[in-house]
């Protein structure tokens, strides 16, 4: 029994984790599976937004729910400018061109927010009712995480109905899959890029958001956790929503386990485990092949 | 009156093709002035050893990046093998001769490039990306994980190295003979280079580099190519990790980290790749710049170089040689044998 709900709490644990991976990853991932751009500035945008949250919440006393929603849109806006100026530029430039790019975007990043707010780690004040534990009937766990994975379930629910059930999500998916043919069509390429952009940045200003209580909130966040961005949605398949769910679950639930019960070298098994997936389908668990 | 007889090495283009290898008039001085420095900076030469190594480090970058056109973030995979390889010997007192560890060091790191260059280069574009920065990253972890052997995160220090030729000690505090022992491995290393990219192997890469397909078509093992050179550049990284395990008489974790893989990309890029030279420019600029601006204002640094990269990036994607080599065709006028 005891080790029942060992194993529910790790599971719990686990998917809440994953839950903000995926809200991180998914834009990254729908951005490269679009115009095959190495964005390693995603990272940065997750941790832009994650501060404008926290100091939305705490210069202005804004609540939580606000707050996010404030950082999503400041967040997507900002992305949205920087895509049209800068990123368009380098759609056909080549793989280095947009790596040194974006590593020279996310070093600015990092600068400014600690010029501007300090390289000290910045608290994320959770409202009441999301903290504390809750009663789940098996066993007693922590509200936030719960919260998280019923907010995670809402928002995969949302995109998937989004891409899979209107006009715009066919168009990303037509897109994704063959893009010439997609201009061909008369699909405006280069705008549906940079709202898919903007709303990819959104997310991950969420995700920033929402992960700040268990992943910290400091300049570094930008590069930190950019591996493991870069592995939910090289594992999830480029461009596929559900993908990326299916593998930043995997992932989170994993490096929870590993890292409960094999503190030493749970993450080596995680990079080991990417090499031998990608190298097995290059394409990712969940994802097609494409030309 | 007959034609006069032209030669295929009348043509102005096979005439340059001919020559291209030849060894150029200011191609000394980059060495005279690395000799001149030993004796005129004296209290720098702990700076200036630090700067060669980065150089041999580029180069080998240069390799695999400027001529093949691999895209890796794990460059320093093989400079880590290199530096542990020389660090567990020194400790372990096994062996601290410093030539014989370096061509250790060189083996070790060549084996890692061998066996990871045989799986990851069947991939390419982002799932290439990924893996040469997961390969880096397992590699580092497995160094904290042993730490019996490695130090763990700590690393080992004071590592004895035994004297070059059993003479010329190393002396952490006055590096003389480290920057003469580091000026002339990199003096070898880049005549291996030099001489690797100018033969028909070189001419090769740069075809994959230009057009994969094209290759195949004419029937280059365009694999086996691209595997040799990523096996040659991990033993040029692996003597310079080797090497700064010497000079340094200490390996750390850094050495494997993402820091060091993409500040070496950083240098080689801001120099300009696929030239050679690229490596010294880039690694001179970066050097001088982060050994003055880095320590007074770190912040500041870290925008001008993020700025510095978006620039590099958006509008001189062949970096300061690029725009040297931009502005003398501007000024000189053309001739017709170049």
């Amino acid at each position: 029994m005891i080790f029942g709900v060992d194993v529910a709490s790790m599971v719990l644990g686990g998917v809440a984790a994953g839950m903000v991976l995926f809200i991180v990853s998914v834009g990254l991932s729908v951005t490269m599976g679009l115009m095959g751009f190495v964005n390693l500035a995603h990272g940065g945008f997750a941790m832009l937004g994650g501060y404008a949250i926290a100091l939305a919440m705490k210069q202005w006393g804004l609540g939580f729910g606000p707050a996010l929603l404030f950082g999503f849109v400041v967040t997507a806006a900002g992305s949205a400018v920087l895509e049209r100026l800068l990123y368009s530029r380098l759609y056909r430039a080549p793989e280095l061109d947009q790596v040194l790019f974006t590593i020279g975007l996310v070093f600015m990043m990092i600068a400014s927010v600690t010029v501007l707010v300090g390289p000290e780690n910045q608290p994320l004040m959770l409202p009441p009712f999301l903290r504390g534990q809750i009663n789940l009937g098996i066993t007693q766990y922590r509200t936030y995480s719960v919260a998280l994975i019923a907010v995670g379930i809402l928002i995969v629910s949302g995109l998937w109905l989004v891409f899979e059930r209107t006009r715009t999500g066919a168009q990303i998916r037509a897109a994704v899959d063959n893009r010439r043919m997609a201009e061909s069509l008369g699909i405006n390429i280069g705008r549906l890029f940079t709202l898919t952009f903007a709303f990819g940045s959104g997310m991950a200003a969420l995700g920033g958001g929402l992960g700040a209580e268990f992943l910290g909130l400091d300049p570094q966040y930008a590069l930190k956790y950019l591996v493991y961005f870069l592995i939910v949605v090289a594992v999830g398949g480029l461009g596929r929503v559900t993908g990326v769910f299916y593998a930043a679950l995997l992932i989170g639930v994993l490096d929870f386990a590993l890292k409960k019960y094999v503190p030493q070298g749970g993450t080596a098994f995680i990079y080991a485990l990417t090499i031998l997936l990608l190298l097995w389908r290059p394409q990712g668990l969940f994802g097609t092949k494409t030309t | 009156m007959t034609p006069p007889v032209v030669g295929w090495t009348d043509h102005p283009a096979a005439v340059a093709l001919a020559a291209r290898h030849r060894l150029r008039a200011w191609e000394p001085i980059p060495w005279v002035l690395a000799l001149a420095f030993y004796f005129a900076f004296p209290k720098y030469l702990g700076f200036g050893t630090e700067l060669l190594i980065t150089i041999l480090f580029a180069l080998s970058l240069d390799l695999v990046l400027g001529y093949a056109g691999i895209v890796t973030l794990g460059q320093a995979a093989f400079f880590g093998a290199g530096a542990y390889t020389v660090g567990i010997l020194a400790k372990r007192g096994i062996w601290n001769e410093p030539i014989t560890g370096l061509i250790l060091a060189a083996a070790v790191a060549a084996a890692v490039g061998l066996g990871s260059g045989l799986v990851l280069l069947r991939t390419g574009g982002l799932t290439l990306l990924m893996l040469t920065l997961c390969t880096m990253a397992l590699l580092e972890e497995a160094a904290n994980l042993a730490h019996d052997y490695t130090g763990g995160f700590d690393g080992l220090d004071s590592l004895a190295i035994a004297p070059v030729f059993g003479v010329f000690e190393f002396n952490p505090l006055y590096p003389k003979t480290q920057y003469l022992y580091v000026l002339a491995v990199l003096l070898v290393c880049f005549a291996f280079v030099r001489t690797l990219v100018y033969s028909p192997f070189g001419q090769s890469l740069r075809g994959i580099r230009e057009n994969t397909l094209r290759m195949h078509a004419v029937g280059a093992p365009v694999r086996r190519r691209l595997v040799l050179s990523y096996t040659l550049s991990a033993a040029i990284a692996g003597v310079a990790g080797g090497i700064w395990a010497q000079a340094n008489a200490y390996v750390n974790l850094g050495t494997l980290g993402l820091d060091r893989a993409a500040t070496v990309l950083i240098i080689l890029v801001l120099g300009g790749h696929g030239r050679l030279y690229g490596a010294f420019v880039g690694a001179i600029a970066y050097m001088v710049l982060s050994h003055f601006l880095s320590k007074i204002y770190p912040t500041a640094w870290q925008l001008g170089l993020g700025l510095l990269l978006v620039v590099i990036a958006l509008f001189a994607s062949n970096g300061i040689l690029g725009i040297a080599e931009a502005a003398a065709r501007r000024l000189r006028p053309p001739r017709a044998a170049s």
